[in-house]
């Protein structure tokens, strides 16, 4: 942490001879301060962040498994191969002290952080500064063609190194059973490992595409992929998929287990295989264009983009799917679990108070009622961003032209406000099967199902009153849209964290979340949901008449 | 003729900023009207308040005999927008954005907007992301010409154009004209409005200063006069209209009023003239003299791009001042 600081904290004045030295890598050095000024808040964040996340759950562990017996009943949760699929290969439970869960449960996630963090930083410094024009200015001064590449992977990597050294002091510092000096070494190690591979992997996808939209989606999906493809592996029988993603491999080192140093070796050398394909590239290419090709798109517009609704629906759905797929994974996720649920939770007393708090048969309804306040949250930041994009199409400039058009103020918004309520009903509706088909498969109760995504469409018109409150800022106080964020964070706070800490029942009603009965554990109670829908028809009615009243917003 | 839009006594603030103090503007049906003024002189403003998007503060508006706040949605399926700076949906392509704003406004005609993609060499398959800000304003002008408008407001439609498609766009606002059409032309450049406008109205600081036919506005604009001539020119001072004579090293440079560069002219072939540069008045220069406006420094900003503009157009008129 530190060390980034004062890093950073050289700054801008260059030294002459930097710039000064000719070849493909002249003013590397400059750039690379450069970056670490610019990133002079944002990189200490991220590694602070991994770091206190990593100390705080090692921590965790060594309290909340404190006996032998615990430790057991841990194995047995975690040995499912639900279990293996969220955590990570097996044979971390054969020895399951507090560093083999960090290993085994904390490293493939914290894995996947630290690839996003790479991943971001290259594209931030190296496409996304060609899309915007800035590097062609600085490659017109003495820059050498492979500088800001050479730059941006130094950036990432003395990022990476310095939370790997500051994860193996922290760690190595903090004596708890089972998490030694040797293995926190290599627990840092292998995060840098992970990090630098991703960085590798940005190297290459920055060159593929003109976009640094596209160059950070293709690089993300890598890091899905490989997640996806250890979790098949660690699950199943064998774990030959594991042996291909670069997460099963830094989870191969089964630190503080057996302390293998060697599977890094993989990680280091595919690094530095990308990082070279990357240098490679970017000499097939011109500045500012990438390797493959822009695609041509439609010249003339498919009929169903021909109204305001078709237009929405096309300005939403890649969100719309992004978030859809991720509420079913979650709600599957969930669901494989529900099964196991009661000797999960029996041990955590703070939860099961809560559970019993909300009722209901057992303890499975009961937690499955408590996953769909989860999901209902997510579901919400869903809806807020859906239904702010009017307000960012009025900033951005482009409702200025379709509003000079036969299209009224009320049509316009109330497409987007549409598709926001269609939407959010549409992931819980998603997350709700997800949720059911896992669930009546690891419960064996088959009718669970359709109780299950009947619990989560319950929160709909919840959601519609999310939208209504967004409505109601965009059409009466633009400026502070934003402001309809306070809904799902209030509604999480309260509806998750008071079921823990036991808030009033007063402020459980101050959200619209706070009034939908809590199924499947309670019964279902359709005044509030009626009640509900029409104060989110009214909000809405009242956003757009704000909305017919206003000035637009223009550039 | 019938008025296809009639402002008067338009007050519109923004917080403190006045941007329209009392605004007057006057467009017959079928002709072109030149809206000039520098920039923040309120020209963006009064077409936003044409169009319902801004409401007055107070006055009166009239567009198509329509009430434009009242009534926008009914307005606007008559009329064409093309504002000074064109942002599009980064994915969606070019002739995507030209089929939905058209097809919002009531359906276009597929051969023209074939016909004007051609002219105007926009190659509508590109992701409004890849579009420079050029090829943004072709992207609205081919979606606004492509309909049966009979009304264009176009707020400064030329920027970001290069000087051939500007030629182009001065075409298709000549054809649009001759279609019956009426257009409402703003700019900060005075001798694109020229070529293209009947009458001309000058905005500055949110209200109409001149207003009237290029002829009436003739006396306000003043041509600059550089030559070089074989012998010294002399006498120049005393000819009617001509202004700031500097003479030195074989060459006399001077301004001349609107209707007096033929006798000036005639003065200089005297002492035989070996090269002839002529600039048309500009806006800025005009303001200047006419209403001793120090620009405020907001408006300085804009010289620049205003000064690109005129060197692409000086050629043009050089020419034309030499013909006079």
């Amino acid at each position: 942490m530190t060390s980034a600081t004062k890093t950073a904290d050289v700054g801008a004045p260059a030294r002459p001879g930097t710039a000064a030295g000719g070849g493909a890598l002249a003013g590397t050095g400059t750039l690379v301060r450069f970056a670490l000024r610019r990133d002079r808040v944002r990189l200490p964040v991220w590694i602070l962040a991994l770091l206190l996340g990593t100390l705080s759950t090692a921590n965790s562990y060594a309290e909340l498994y404190g006996t032998p017996e615990d430790r057991a009943n841990a194995v047995e949760t975690m040995g499912s191969p639900a279990g293996l699929a969220m955590s990570g290969p097996r044979h971390y439970l054969d020895d399951y002290t507090s560093g083999a869960m960090l290993g085994h449960q904390m490293l493939g996630f914290t894995a996947v952080l630290v690839g996003l963090m790479s991943v971001l930083v290259i594209t931030r410094h190296t496409r996304a500064e060609e899309e915007t024009g800035r590097a062609e200015l600085l490659r017109s001064t003495v820059v050498g063609r492979h500088a800001h590449l050479a730059a941006a992977l130094s950036v990432a990597a003395l990022a990476n190194l310095v939370l790997g050294l500051l994860l193996a002091l922290g760690l190595g510092g903090l004596g708890v059973d089972g998490v030694d000096a040797g293995g926190s070494l290599l627990y840092g190690a292998a995060h840098a490992a992970a990090g630098l591979v991703f960085a590798g992997v940005a190297a290459v996808t920055a060159q593929l595409t003109a976009h640094a939209r596209g160059a950070t989606g293709t690089a993300l999906a890598v890091i899905g992929a490989a997640y996806v493809l250890r979790a098949a592996g660690d699950s199943g029988e064998n774990g030959a998929l594991s042996w291909l993603s670069p997460i099963g491999w830094a989870q191969r080192t089964y630190v503080y287990v057996d302390d293998d140093w060697w599977p890094l070796l993989l990680c280091f050398a595919l690094a530095a295989g990308c990082a070279a394909t990357g240098f490679a590239l970017s000499t097939r290419r011109d500045v500012g264009a990438g390797i493959r090709p822009q695609k041509p798109g439609r010249p003339v517009a498919s009929p169903a983009l021909g109204t305001p609704l078709g237009l929405a629906l096309r300005l939403h759905r890649g969100m719309l799917a992004g978030f859809g797929a991720g509420l079913f994974l979650m709600g599957a996720m969930y669901g494989s679990i529900l099964g196991q649920a009661e000797d999960m939770l029996k041990d955590i007393d703070q939860l099961q108070e809560a559970l019993e708090r909300i009722g209901g048969t057992g303890i499975a309804e009961a937690f499955a009622s408590m996953v769909m306040v989860v999901v209902a949250v997510v579901a919400a930041v869903y809806v807020v961003m859906a239904a702010l994009r009017a307000r960012a199409e009025e900033t951005a400039g482009r409702a200025e032209p379709l509003l000079a058009t036969g299209l009224s103020r009320g049509r316009w918004a109330g497409s987007h406000l549409a598709v926001a309520m269609g939407g959010g009903t549409l992931a819980l509706l998603v997350a709700g099967l997800g949720f059911g088909i896992a669930g009546a498969a690891s419960t064996g109760d088959g009718a669970l199902a359709p109780r299950l995504v009947g619990a989560a469409l319950a929160y709909a018109p919840a959601l519609w009153v999310t939208v209504g409150v967004a409505a109601v800022l965009f059409g009466w106080l633009p400026r502070a849209s934003a402001a309809a964020w306070i809904v799902p964070v209030y509604a999480f706070v309260v509806g998750y964290l008071g079921q823990i800490l036991r808030f009033p029942g007063w402020m459980n009603n101050l959200s619209p979340f706070g009034h939908v009965p809590r199924l499947p554990a309670a019964d279902l109670n359709w005044t509030p949901l009626l009640v509900l829908t029409l104060v989110a028809a009214g909000l809405v009615w009242l956003g757009l008449a704000g909305l017919r009243r206003r000035d637009l917003e223009t550039k | 003729m019938t008025k296809a839009i009639s402002v008067s006594g338009l007050h519109k603030s923004f917080g403190p900023t006045r941007a329209l103090d009392g605004l007057d503007l006057a467009v017959e049906a079928g002709e072109v009207h030149g809206f000039l003024g520098p920039n923040g002189a309120g020209k963006s403003t009064t077409i936003r308040v044409l169009l319902g998007l801004l409401r007055a503060d107070s006055g009166a508006a009239q567009v198509l005999g329509m009430d434009p706040w009242a009534r926008a949605v009914e307005l606007h399926r008559r009329l064409a927008y093309v504002p000074g700076d064109v942002e599009l949906w980064p994915n969606l392509t070019g002739g995507e954005a030209i089929d939905l704003l058209a097809r919002l406004r009531g359906g276009l005609d597929v051969r023209r907007r074939a016909e004007l993609i051609e002219r105007f060499g926009l190659d509508p398959t590109k992701k409004g992301r890849a579009y420079s800000k050029g090829n943004r304003q072709k992207v609205a002008i081919v979606a606004a010409l492509a309909s049966d408008a009979e009304l264009l407001l176009l707020d400064e439609p030329t920027a970001g154009l290069d000087p051939l498609m500007e030629v182009v766009f001065q075409d298709v606002i000549g054809e649009a004209k001759a279609a019956g059409r009426t257009v409402l032309l703003s700019s900060h450049i005075l001798a694109q409005v020229e070529k293209l406008a009947d009458r001309v109205s000058i905005v500055r600081r949110g209200r109409i200063v001149q207003s009237g036919t290029l002829g009436e506005l003739r006396h306000l604009t003043r041509t600059t006069i550089e030559a070089e001539t074989e012998r010294p020119a002399t006498g120049l001072d005393a000819l009617p209209g001509v202004h700031d004579v500097r003479t030195g090293d074989g060459r006399v440079h001077f301004a001349v009023d609107g209707g007096e560069v033929d006798g000036a002219v005639r003065k200089l072939t005297e002492f035989g003239i070996r090269s002839l540069v002529s600039h048309p008045p500009t806006l800025e220069e005009l303001m200047l003299r006419h209403y001793d406006d120090a620009l405020p420094a907001a408006d300085r900003h804009g010289t620049g791009g205003e000064r690109d503009a005129r060197g692409a157009g000086g050629s043009d008129g050089a020419a034309r001042g030499g013909v006079r």
